[in-house]
């Protein structure tokens, strides 16, 4: 596969490292232990579109949120995780 | 000799090799099929199961039969395709799966026992006793039935690994490909143009068409010429495009040197390439299908696109009496053009009723072959003719099923396939993104529509770049091609599908009857298309034969999946450079070579390379110098090299609360100048690495981790400050290459360094857990009053260039101390014998409670797996937790893995009290001692315990201690 970095271009993904769920930006921070238990384990695994975690882990560093149908491999967006994460409200 | 007039070899030059022992001659350009054919040799192999004689079936990488060893020695490579084998001068090839010679093979008798070996034959008749598959059927089956034998030796030569981009990859270089990368390289694109042949062309090389003014073989070289010429254009022969990845990514084998009895120095056996293009176009022809009918695996019997390929390319015909059976009008060329080389053409049984005969050949319409004879190779054919049954004596038979387009890289993505009844085949559809499929690929079958659709492809790519590509297309036959579908002849015996498996008519008829329909079924019931050609001449063969039981058509029957690779990939090209040494690299830190020249013992721990322990003269064994190591650092200074654990640099305005968010305990309170051990928690509450991490400033920190888990902790740091908190004011890097660092501990460890360091290290000025940037002689460096040893220790780190010199200047200041220089595994004892947790303990199954160290973990802040660290089951007062474990008797030997029973437990999954997690000599104590997870371990000190180890068949009486075997109250540290 290929990801375009929105900062590199086209990387190969041999640089990358997966993570999984893009939904992991949405930590609930200081929540119980039942919140904090669905966060880390309940998650979707659609056929199809899917938000994911990638790290340029031979390249920038960089998190990236990468959306890919899973089914075609179709790479139709991906944005610097930091970016999407303030846009969640996320900050300090 | 059946050698011909004509041919695309050179004469000029003679090859002599050997099959089987035999010497033969052949020219540059034969395979090896085809010098063996010119040379009267049809038998080439048996078959798989039933040991039948075999002859070539093709001319190409599709060929079932036609299997031998090539070479000797390392270079040994069984179930080569003698179909694509160059012959070079030496070559030797050898027949596969017959015994004592290929003529008289005993195994043979199989084919008498056919009723037997049907399909589903081991399922239904080894089943029991279950425990005589193993020992019995099993290698009995694997020895009858099979391929080649790998030599077992090492392959001596290199295979390469290589990257290439392009604007236009063109898979296959018949009219179509060559058409396609001419328009696009006339038009400045980077074109790739790829062919599994050593001779570019494909078809065009076998037929006696003419286009342009030209042959159409030489048209092929002269497009290859021009080609060649080309700026932009790299023309790849010997190389097959085997998997299509996702976007725009393509496989590749070039077999760079597979022609030649070895590579020439400095060369490698083969390539992979992975081939970049955003587009590509699949020129990759099509593959002629047989027709199944009584006996027709015979050798003689062969594709009719073979047969001329052989006669028009190779100059070759296996054969003085030749017949074709044919059910379209391209089968028909073959007999035309073995005619017009002065062949005796018997007949052409023609399938098809009605129409045109063919004039001056015996041309039979609405017949079929019913079956043939000879047991070494053809003798004669029984041909059906309105109703009439005549035997014909011939030693050839060329047999057209009609054409598959050779489609397999365009649905190696799962999308299906079109049925085109025009054709009788399936055409490519839907493919990935950037694929086109041109020429006979694509179901067009005259030369100028082969020619016509590659231009119109390269001109469609060039202009997806913004670039004009004019072409004019040469002159071709524009033929249409005909064909009313017959598949299989009615017949009382066997008619093969699948030669390489030998898979029958009856096989597909018994799998049908057994209720293995759908396609997928009948493969794995059958292992129709499993054998190393992919069923490439047979799988559509077998599916058809199943449309008609089932009474539904082929379109909805379908294909099975296609999946890469096309053709076999050989491991060592998959491997590359990967092997032996160079498997993955080695790091090793700046004191290695020094380490190396005083005889060290080197672990790898992760990818680096650590001293284990460091002989003496004399000693003879590995507890000598870990002993000796040990006790001379408790009892005076040893040094070691910790180079190799994490080291991160922390900085900015926020460094703290970063720190304190990550770290399960408190961060936000460390002074300057002091050094804290920090506990770090996955998310859901296991410990996942520890580490002491250091303020040198109001907003600077260097944090270490442990060597394996390096590159994965700073992996989540870059998460946390990223993704989770990414406003924070915080900046790391990853100095573990930056700085060469050394242990130095033991009672005199302070007396060594003062002799180094400029400034004042007593315990007033560098007290424990302090850390200082201080200078050695005016060099900068870094000091941390830290132990993990539990002696009076300090690490010292100077930049990674001067960790050689730090070494030697260390070993000299040590020597009036008789300081030793220690590796990791007295490093292991002395952690042991001071209770710290390690790799065994931080298992990834254990939370800080287990290890003791629960209160570390603040529930007063927010910090990656604290919450979850409060779960239930993981905060049972009676849970895990380390103890320090010692043999009841001095003398007895704990062994590592055992599990702890109480007195009288039996030994059962729920007595199990817990387990030995590590194990040493303690040469201090004078006994070995053990760190260990015990059930509700805190309240059982003192208690008497069995150490059990099932598998050993140990069992040691032991008693629960304090981990801390050593200074429990760290007096030693802190001196």
């Amino acid at each position: 596969m290929l990801i375009p970095h929105p900062l590199l271009g086209p990387r190969d993904a041999q640089e990358f490292v997966y993570l999984g769920d893009a939904a992991l930006i949405d930590r609930p921070d200081g929540a119980d232990i039942p919140t904090m238990h669905d966060y880390l384990y309940l998650r979707d695994n659609p056929a199809g579109e899917h938000r994911e975690l990638w790290y340029h882990e031979q390249g920038d560093r960089s998190w990236l949120v990468v959306t890919r149908n899973t089914v075609t491999h179709e790479i139709l967006k991906v944005e610097l995780a930091r970016d999407v994460a303030r846009a969640k409200g996320r900050s300090k | 000799m059946t050698r011909i007039a004509g041919g695309l070899i050179d004469r000029s030059r003679t090859l002599t090799f050997t099959f089987d022992g035999q010497s033969f001659q052949g020219h540059p350009g034969d395979t090896l099929a085809s010098a063996l054919l010119a040379a009267d040799v049809r038998l080439m192999g048996r078959s798989f199961k039933y040991h039948r004689p075999r002859g070539v079936l093709t001319s190409g990488s599709e060929e079932p039969n036609a299997l031998v060893e090539v070479r000797t020695g390392g270079r040994q490579e069984p179930n080569t395709r003698a179909t694509v084998q160059e012959v070079f001068e030496g070559l030797t090839a050898r027949s596969q799966n017959r015994w004592p010679s290929l003529s008289f093979d005993a195994l043979g008798i199989n084919d008498r026992l056919n009723s037997f070996f049907a399909a589903g034959f081991y399922y239904k008749t080894f089943m029991w006793p279950a425990k005589f598959w193993e020992k019995l059927y099993e290698p009995i089956i694997r020895r009858a039935a099979g391929l080649g034998a790998l030599t077992r030796e090492a392959d001596p030569d290199a295979y390469d690994k290589g990257f290439l981009h392009a604007d236009l990859l063109v898979v296959g270089a018949g009219p179509a490909g060559l058409m396609a990368a001419l328009t696009a390289g006339r038009a400045g694109l980077r074109v790739i143009l790829a062919d599994e042949d050593f001779l570019l062309g494909g078809r065009l090389n076998a037929e006696s068409l003419a286009v342009g003014e030209q042959g159409s073989a030489d048209w092929a070289r002269s497009a290859a010429a021009e080609l060649a010429a080309l700026p932009t254009v790299r023309l790849m022969p010997r190389t097959t495009v085997f998997g299509v990845f996702d976007h725009g990514i393509y496989g590749a084998v070039e077999r760079v040197s597979d022609h030649l009895p070895a590579p020439v120095q400095g060369q490698v056996r083969q390539t992979l390439w992975r081939i970049y293009a955003p587009q590509a176009i699949m020129a990759t022809g099509a593959i002629e299908r047989p027709i199944a009918f009584d006996n027709n695996d015979r050798p003689g019997v062969m594709l009719a696109g073979a047969l001329r390929a052989y006669a028009n390319r190779w100059a070759v015909v296996p054969g003085q009496r030749v017949a074709v059976f044919a059910n379209n009008d391209d089968g028909l060329r073959t007999a035309v053009d073995l005619q017009a080389k002065g062949v005796d053409v018997v007949a052409v049984i023609d399938s098809r009723e009605g129409g045109a005969l063919l004039p001056g050949i015996r041309h039979l319409r609405g017949a079929s072959v019913v079956d043939t004879s000879g047991r070494l190779g053809l003798t004669g054919i029984t041909v059906e003719h309105r109703g009439r049954r005549e035997t014909l004596a011939v030693d050839a038979l060329g047999v057209s099923g009609g054409w598959n387009p050779n489609l397999g890289l365009m649905q190696q993505h799962r999308a299906r396939p079109d049925w085109s009844d025009e054709i009788a085949a399936f055409v490519p559809a839907r493919g990935p993104k950037g694929l086109v499929a041109v020429g006979a690929a694509a179901g067009v079958f005259s030369t100028h529509g082969a020619l016509r659709t590659g231009a119109e492809a390269a001109r469609a790519a060039a202009e997806a770049l913004g670039r004009q590509a004019p072409y004019a297309l040469p002159k071709a036959e524009d033929a249409p091609y005909r064909i009313a579908p017959l598949w299989a002849v009615k017949g009382a015996s066997r008619a093969w599908v699948d030669q390489q498996n030998d898979v029958t008519v009856k096989d597909v008829k018994l799998a049908h009857q057994e209720a293995f329909s759908d396609v997928e079924h009948l493969k794995r019931y059958t292992t129709l298309g499993m054998a190393t050609d992919q069923g490439k001449t047979g799988n559509l063969l077998g599916a058809a034969i199943m449309a008609e039981l089932t009474g539904q058509s082929i379109e909805a029957t379908g294909q099975t999946t296609y999946r890469p690779p096309f053709t076999p990939v050989s491991l060592g090209a998959l491997g590359g450079r990967s092997k032996g040494r160079d498997f993955k690299p080695f790091r090793l830190t700046p004191s290695h070579h020094w380490a190396k020249s005083q005889g060290a013992v080197f672990v790898e721990v992760g990818m680096w390379l650590r001293t284990q322990w460091l002989p003496k003269a004399g000693e003879t064994e590995w507890r000598q110098s870990v002993d000796r190591e040990v006790l001379a650092t408790r009892a005076s200074v040893g040094i070691c090299d910790v180079t190799t654990l994490g080291k991160i640099d922390v900085q900015g305005t926020d460094a703290a609360a970063f720190l304190d968010r990550v770290y399960a305990n408190n961060f936000a309170s460390l002074a300057i100048g002091k050094c804290r051990y920090g506990l770090m928690l996955r998310e859901d509450g296991m410990v996942y690495d520890d580490g002491t991490t250091a303020r040198l400033g109001p907003n600077e920190y260097v944090m270490t981790t442990t060597t394996a888990n390096a590159v994965l902790v700073f992996r989540n740091l870059e998460y946390a400050r990223q993704v989770l908190w990414p406003d924070l004011d915080v900046q790391i890097i990853s100095t573990t290459e930056a700085w060469a660092q050394y242990s130095v501990a033991g009672p005199n460890a302070r007396k060594l360094l003062q002799k180094l360091v400029d400034q004042d290290i007593s315990d007033a000025g560098l007290p424990y857990m302090g850390c200082a940037e201080i200078t050695i002689g005016g060099l900068r460096a870094r000091l941390f009053r830290i132990s993990f040893s539990g002696e009076l220790a300090y690490e010292i780190a100077v930049p990674a260039r001067y960790g050689d010199g730090l070494i030697r200047a260390l070993v000299a200041a040590g020597e009036e101390f008789g300081a030793v220089v220690y590796g990791t595994e007295a490093l292991g004892v002395m952690r042991v014998e001071k209770g710290h947790v390690a790799g065994n303990e931080l298992n990834g199954t254990s939370t800080a409670l287990n290890m003791g160290l629960g209160k570390m973990v603040s529930r007063k802040k927010e910090a990656i797996g604290v919450t979850l660290s409060g779960r239930e089951a993981l905060v049972a007062e009676d849970g895990l937790r380390l103890v320090g474990v010692k043999p009841v008797n001095p003398a007895d030997a704990m062994k590592a893995g055992s599990h702890f029973l109480k007195i009288g437990a039996a030994p059962t999954v729920e007595n199990d009290d817990g387990w030995l997690t590590s194990l040493v000599y303690s040469p201090h104590l004078g006994h070995y001692i053990a760190l260990g997870y015990l059930r509700d371990g805190a309240r059982r000190m003192g208690e008497k315990i069995r150490v059990v180890n099932l598998l050993a068949g140990t069992e040691i009486m032991a008693e629960i201690v304090s981990p801390h075997f050593i200074d429990p109250q760290g007096e030693r540290l802190r001196g």
